[in-house]
């Protein structure tokens, strides 16, 4: 008899599979993702903090995992549902195949899955809770577990991914660039090491002054997962920087969120979210597309931030919905995708630079 | 930015004939382009020489010309139609190259004519590779080391930096001809040669060689706000070194991580600005070295192509619809995904099954051809399959390859197991059967992955396969496999045909029991974004999983099967007459559904039926379909011989079959059956026998005495059929034909010699019959009807025998109750007429037939199908056009050196194209210019015939003499003309002296050979000739009656330059 495992989704719907990584029992939101490649990068995003990730790409593992593709310290999620997991992987970089990664970070897998009807589920119904379990193949008695287990809404889950102390990376660099950490991708830092910034990665609680000690020519708000309004200190930290007016600020994703509400916008929560690496994002600037990689279940809502300072820069061709702001008058901008990849297009990157040339603008103005 | 309004005309080059490297996909996409910029408000002017295509429907543009594709016709276009821009990108390699030509003789800057899409500068800095590699380090990619030459000594000098093995590519030539790798110095100057020869401008490039690397292509394409995104990745099973084409290929990559993937997109992003295509698609190489991952950009191609056809069926995204949209300036924003509606072309296409395309070969036809896959390309047609994971894809793609496997399944003696490793090295179409066969022996996947190249996922997959097939041996008979192992069968793509066969049990007591245990199919949508959208466009493949999303509805339904992968005598002209169909009935309100598995085919597209199923063509897949949307009909005698051979299955599984029964389709292939028609309606047939063994046969070839023409029946183009003349041929042609008809008899019929062939298509309603035209065939019976030159209407028979032919071919309709579509072969030989074939069926000359004349026979056919009998369709006169149309065949033994290039009854052309004139020497020079032969009007003419054609080649050497060309002979040719006063100079056999006729070829020094084989087993010196003469490109005869016409042709030449005109004027006269 095979092992078994069961996935089952707060509306009673049941997928049945196979166990693959770690053995147990995991509740989260269950979200797709559309990315061909790049499934170490989904796994080890903390952004995927309190989810159940299904890729709809059905074939994965093929490449194996390595070091260097890691784009946090850990993996975040709590399951994983694939249609078929490849354990002997080929690739030249590659060092463990996923089924050994899952399992030393303790994360649950299910394969043998139709994420496709899966994926179509949550199109229509939206992102819901839902959980893996190699243990209780009972679907009722799961259901009930799942419909107990808390929300994502209103949840922090900000705190549980932030680093604990401060850290400093490329010291030498030339611009000063303090990171408050959501829940940042690696990504993130190295395209600021890239763009020669000297980079100090700060827990999302430390407040504004001692942000400030650190004489930042920027501070860049970094992604992380859940709900916005959720972050209330760091949405205070936010407000008492843009005060400044000195600072040059660049939000990303949750950071970009966290801007809206400390500007005064609200946020809500998407259907089923954007989690792929080819979305169309318009520069309102320059008329130009980029394909975009985005990762995020909410969304400021553009209404909510009528003000003459604020200018829209970035949409989304597909939805519509809010893809980048900026201040007419102060040094601050953000976008809603993930400018620094990984995994996905590079379009964005760009954004990397602008900020650099905003911190040299203000530099020499101070 | 809105689209352009400057812009009224546009003019758009289409890719003439079939041939290898470039076949339906330049069809699909250039009926794309078509309707796209029709739809905009543009006038079109369209260029194609093929008359089997799409887009050579007059309805499709405002001025349609069938006439060559040469830039002395395009010329001549331009000054007529005036446009105000060319659209060069969608005709692939011949588009391409032919603009270029007309853009350097300054014709469209004279004139005002804007190429659009990629400009001349564009498409030189991709096609020429000096000016490639400057740009490619320009922008710091890698390429492989290389030198240009233009000599050979200059070839020389580049080798002796570079090393062995090297490759040789010569520059402007379509599909890689004339590209060899070398391993030495020996073969080096060979094919040095042989590249400088074969390239258009004299031009090789010689690179180090990447053999064993990984293979990668992607999609680009780009708009005129610099919008760039990448539509598809396809990641090549064979490892680098099997030209793509030949090679089995898979959407999406597969092996390369996020970083990996994203520095080739980085690169395809960087190497279209680079080159410089302003709007529009291209197809972009890379190599990637498997240890290190180093990068080498190995070839862009500026304009759409075979790929991009492929990448257009794995993602739903139409490529070239979007790039023709993109020309006249729309951006990627601006227009629709067609598939969600509500979501922009402005993305990048993600899918979430596999896709597996697997190529279909040709060399049984051409014995003596080497079949070692290289970097030129070899096969002549390609099937897709789609499943969610790769092993369904492989196996599902293998069975619908239709050469007799039911999966990955080893034929009965076609592994040498001595043979294993030197056939895991040495690429082959039989080396994926080589590598099951390895891993049954026990061998490692990593093994064969040192021998092959091919990336150990793969095989390892493949191994997976080879382990389910095991398990299930290891059961007795079916009830006893559990339930679980078999949906694990079916999820990795294994058929109830195979699994009989593992089991041994037949392939409906699988299909039974497998329905019991309740599994069976669902269909997944085909929907660019993996589910994130709904999808609006009904494109369907199978497979094993829980949720089905057809979408079967209430609607009238009929369904059509199409053609499955192209091959050598079933190709773009079934394509042809399905789509046809399919347009009709939706005309008429039906639904439609198109089953096929070609991804190059216009039937594939996802606008020309209501439902597309992209399936493999076998009784299991289609009957699964069948039983889900429950069509009215389904309509099995447009698709050549694959529909066709379903039709009895399906209907004894209870499948109504439209038009045609088939027990009447039955009738006309059963000889026996046959014979009493044509006694019944009073027809003479040449005197036949059917055999089922040696001894019958032979026993059969003594009644008839020789010489006597041998065939398989129930195959179609001739395989394995041959004219014998006498006892010492029979055993080896035999063998042979019972060896291509499988279990069905072999047919054996007395050979009528030098009669002229005649082909017939009608439709029949049952009551009426119109026949849409009698073709007189150039060469005699004994061509093949799909390798022969055919003129419409006939030029040389008398009215008398062709009323006959009307009035028989009527009968036998009636008598046969053909509804829809019918073919019949004639003979006739001292003024009476033989029947040799009736096909009631779509046959090959359909679309030939319906351009020539302007009446749609496959619309007509399919109405009548519907029940609109051909009254109701005000159809009642035969059809007459006042000018003559030739249709010529294109053969590829340029792509086989050494392989004799004659003509038999086994037929060995890939396309066709067609010559209109207001006489038949025009029509006829007109087609063989556009078939790619060179018509000269003055030089040296060498002539060298078999005993029996000497006095035959008399008349036409005078008028040859006449015209003033110098004549050369062989002795004996010579001495009959000579003694006949023409002119000829005599040159020595091959063996006895030079300068030869090869002297002659290799110096450009003869411009028309006149040469006919001596038997079915010719003797060397001839093929030799032959060979060569092709390999040079130098125009070549090889039988009487088209040396007549030939000459016949030069003389019209002379006399008066042909003109052009549309087909829209045309069927005004």
């Amino acid at each position: 008899m095979k092992s078994k495992a069961i996935l089952a989704l707060e509306d009673g719907r049941i997928f049945n599979g196979i166990p693959f990584g770690a053995q147990g029992e995991r509740f989260g939101e269950i979200v797709f993702n559309t990315g061909l490649t790049g499934y170490q990068e989904v796994l080890s995003d903390p952004s995927y903090q309190g989810q159940i990730v299904t890729m709809t790409y059905p074939l994965i593992g093929n490449y194996g995992t390595n070091e260097n593709d890691m784009e946090s310290r850990a993996l975040w999620l709590e399951g994983f549902v694939v249609r078929e997991v490849c354990r002997q992987p080929s690739n030249w970089r590659s060092t463990k195949d996923i089924e050994t990664f899952l399992k030393e970070y303790n994360v649950v897998g299910i394969e043998g899955v139709d994420t496709r009807a899966l994926t179509r589920h949550i199109r229509e119904s939206g992102a819901m809770r839902a959980a893996i379990s190699t243990e209780d193949h009972d679907p009722d008695s799961l259901i009930e577990k799942v419909r107990s287990s808390p929300d994502l809404v209103g949840r922090d889950l900000v705190r549980e991914v932030t680093c604990e102390r401060p850290y400093t990376v490329n010291s030498t660099g030339g611009q000063k660039v303090v990171v408050l950490d959501y829940g940042v991708k690696t990504g993130i830092i190295e395209q600021l090491c890239h763009s020669r910034c000297s980079v100090t990665v700060v827990p999302a609680a430390t407040s504004s002054d001692e942000i400030l000690r650190l004489k930042p020519d920027g501070v860049l708000l970094s992604n992380g997962p859940g709900d916005p309004a959720a972050v209330t200190y760091a949405v205070d930290t936010i407000r008492a920087l843009i005060a400044l007016r000195t600072i040059p600020i660049f939000g990303i994703c949750l950071g970009h969120q966290l801007i809206g509400l400390a500007l005064g916008g609200e946020t809500y929560k998407l259907k089923f979210g954007h989690h792929g690496g080819n979305h169309p994002v318009k520069n309102m600037t320059t008329g130009k597309i980029d394909i975009t990689v985005q990762n995020h279940g909410f969304c400021v809502n553009s209404d909510s931030l009528e003000h003459e300072a604020i200018q829209v820069t970035h949409m989304n061709l597909n939805d519509g919905t809010l893809e980048g702001i900026e201040h007419t008058t102060l040094p601050l901008f953000s976008v809603q995708f993930h400018p620094e990849a990984g995994p996905g297009p590079h379009d964005g990157r760009y954004l990397f630079g602008r900020f650099v040339q905003l911190m040299k603008q203000y530099k020499n103005k101070g | 930015m809105p689209k352009r309004t400057d812009l009224k005309k546009i003019l758009i080059i289409g890719s003439g004939p079939i041939v290898i490297g470039q076949a339906c996909e330049f069809d699909y996409s250039g009926t794309q382009a078509c309707k796209a910029l029709r739809e905009e408000g543009y006038e079109i002017v369209l260029l194609n020489s093929n008359p089997a295509t799409i887009m050579t429907d007059p309805e499709m543009s405002d001025h349609t010309y069938i006439e060559p594709i040469t830039a002395d016709v395009v010329e001549k276009i331009v000054r007529r139609e005036r446009p105000d821009a060319v659209l060069a990108t969608i005709g692939g390699q011949t588009a391409l190259n032919t603009a270029v030509e007309v853009a350097e003789r300054g014709v469209f800057d004279s004139f005002g004519v804007e190429m659009i899409g990629a400009d001349l500068a564009a498409i030189k800095r991709a096609e020429d590779r000096d000016q490639f590699k400057k740009a490619m380090a320009e922008i710091g990619l890698d390429v492989p080391r290389s030198g240009i030459a233009r000599t050979m000594d200059e070839a020389r000098a580049v080798v002796n930096d570079i090393g062995f093995p090297a490759v040789i590519r010569p520059s402007y030539t379509l599909g890689g001809t004339g590209g060899a790798l070398v391993y030495n110095v020996e073969e080096f100057e060979r094919l040095a040669a042989r590249g400088l020869e074969q390239s258009m401008i004299s031009e090789i490039l010689i690179e180090e060689s990447v053999l064993g690397w990984k293979e990668y292509e992607l999609e680009v394409m780009r708009d005129r706000n610099d919008n760039v995104v990448i539509i598809c990745s396809i990641e090549n099973f064979d490892a680098m070194g099997v030209h793509t084409g030949d090679s089995i290929t898979v959407a999406p990559a597969q092996t390369l991580s996020d970083r990996e993937y994203q520095n080739l997109r980085n690169g395809s992003i960087a190497v279209i600005r680079k080159i410089g295509v302003e709007t529009g698609g291209s197809n972009i190489q890379f190599a990637v070295h498997p240890e290190t991952g180093r990068i080498v950009v190995i070839e862009m191609n500026p304009r759409v192509s075979r790929s991009s056809a492929l990448a257009s069926k794995a993602t739903g995204f139409p490529i070239a619809r979007i790039a023709a949209k993109l020309a006249i300036g729309y951006t990627l924003d601006e227009i629709p995904n067609d598939i969600t509606k509500k979501t922009p072309a402005s993305f990048e296409p993600t899918i979430d099954y596999c896709v597996v395309k697997i190529p279909r070969f040709a060399f049984e036809k051409f014995p003596g051809a080497d079949d070692t896959l290289t970097i030129s390309m070899k096969s002549v047609g390609e099937t897709m399959a789609i499943g969610r994971t790769f092993k369904e894809a492989l196996q599902k793609g293998l069975r619908g390859l239709e050469i007799g496997i039911s999966g990955l399944e080893i034929k009965d003696g076609k592994i040498d197991p001595g043979q294993i490793e030197t056939m895991l090295v040495r690429p082959t179409p039989e080396r994926l059967f080589y590598i099951k066969a390895a891993l049954r022996q026990g061998m490692s996947p990593e093994r064969i992955a040192e021998l092959t190249g091919i990336d150990p996922w793969f095989l390892r997959n493949i191994r997976d396969i080879v382990d389910l097939e095991n398990k299930l041996q290891s059961y007795g008979g079916l009830t006893a496999i559990p339930s679980d192992l078999l949906l694990s069968a079916k999820r990795f793509g294994f058929s109830d045909a195979q699994i009989g066969g593992i089991i041994g049990m037949s392939e409906a007591d699988v299909r039974s029991l497998r329905k019991k245990k309740a599994i069976t199919p669902v269909y997944k949508l085909v929907d660019t974004c993996a589910g994130e959208f709904e999808a609006y466009t009904p494109y369907f493949y199978s497979t094993y999983e829980n949720e089905d999303e057809s979408r079967t509805g209430t609607a009238r339904k009929i369904m059509i099967i199409g053609g499955g992968p192209n091959r050598i005598g079933q190709g773009i002209e079934f394509d042809y007459c399905c789509v046809h169909a399919s347009l009709t009935l939706r005309e008429l309100g039906y639904e439609t559904i198109m089953v096929n598995s070609n991804p190059e085919t216009v039937s594939t597209d996802y606008d020309i039926s209501d439902k597309l199923y992209f399936e493999p063509l076998t009784l299991e897949d289609v009957l699964n379909i069948v039983e889900v949307e429950k069509p009215e009909g389904v309509i099995v005698q447009l698709g050549g011989q694959t529909p066709l051979n379903l039709a009895l299955p399906l209907a004894r599984n209870g499948v109504r079959i439209l038009g045609t029964s088939p027990e009447a389709i039955d009738r006309a292939e059963d000889r026996k059956l046959f014979k009493e028609l044509a006694d019944a309606i009073g027809i003479l047939q040449p005197q036949s026998d059917t055999a089922l063994s040696l001894e019958e046969a032979e026993a059969a070839v003594a009644r008839i005495g020789y010489p006597v023409l041998i065939r398989p029946s129930y195959v179609l183009g001739g395989r394995a059929m041959a004219v014998v003349w006498s006892d010492s041929e029979l055993m080896k042609f035999l063998r042979e034909a019972f060896l291509a008809a499988a279990d069905h008899p072999i047919l054996i019929d007395e050979f009528l010699e030098d009669a002229i062939e005649v082909d017939v298509d009608a439709v029949s309603d049952g009551i009426d019959v119109i026949i849409g035209g009698v073709m007189e065939h150039i060469e005699h019976a004994g061509i093949h009807s799909g390798d022969s030159a055919m003129v419409l209407p006939t030029y040389s028979l008398p009215a008398r025998l062709v009323d006959l032919i009307k009035a028989k071919t009527r009968d036998i309709a009636i008598q046969l109750e053909v509804k829809g579509l019918l073919n019949i072969q004639y003979a006739v030989k001292d003024d009476k007429i033989y029947i040799l074939e009736v096909n009631p069926r779509g046959s090959r000359t359909v679309p030939f037939v319906s351009k020539a004349t302007g009446v749609p026979l496959a619309k007509i056919a399919t109405k009548v199908m519907a029940g609109i009998s051909l009254k109701e369709q005000g159809i009642t006169e035969d059809p007459m056009p006042p000018y003559y149309a030739v249709k010529e065949s294109v053969l590829p033994f340029a792509r086989f050196p050494g392989v004799d290039t004659i003509l038999g009854p086994e037929m060995k052309s890939t396309g066709e194209v067609m010559g209109v004139d207001r006489n038949m020497g025009l029509a006829f020079a007109k087609s063989q210019i556009a078939a790619g032969q060179h018509v000269p009007e003055s030089g040296r003419v060498f002539i060298s015939v078999k005993d029996t054609d000497k006095e035959d080649i008399i008349a036409p050497a005078k008028k040859l003499d006449e015209m003033g060309f110098e004549i050369f002979s062989t002795p004996g040719t010579a001495r009959t003309l000579i003694n006949h006063n023409v002119k000829v100079s005599c040159l020595p056999r091959l063996a006895e002296g030079r300068p030869n006729i090869i002297d002659y070829i290799k110096n450009g020094a003869v411009n028309l050979l006149i040469n006919t084989p001596s038997g079915p087993i010719p003797r060397r010196d001839e093929v030799t000739i032959r060979s060569i003469a092709v390999a040079h490109g130098i125009p070549l005869v090889t039988t009487v009656p088209a040396a007549v016409a030939m000459i016949n042709a030069i003389g019209a030449l002379k006399n008066g330059c042909s003109d052009i005109r549309s087909l829209q004027e045309l069927y005004t006269l």
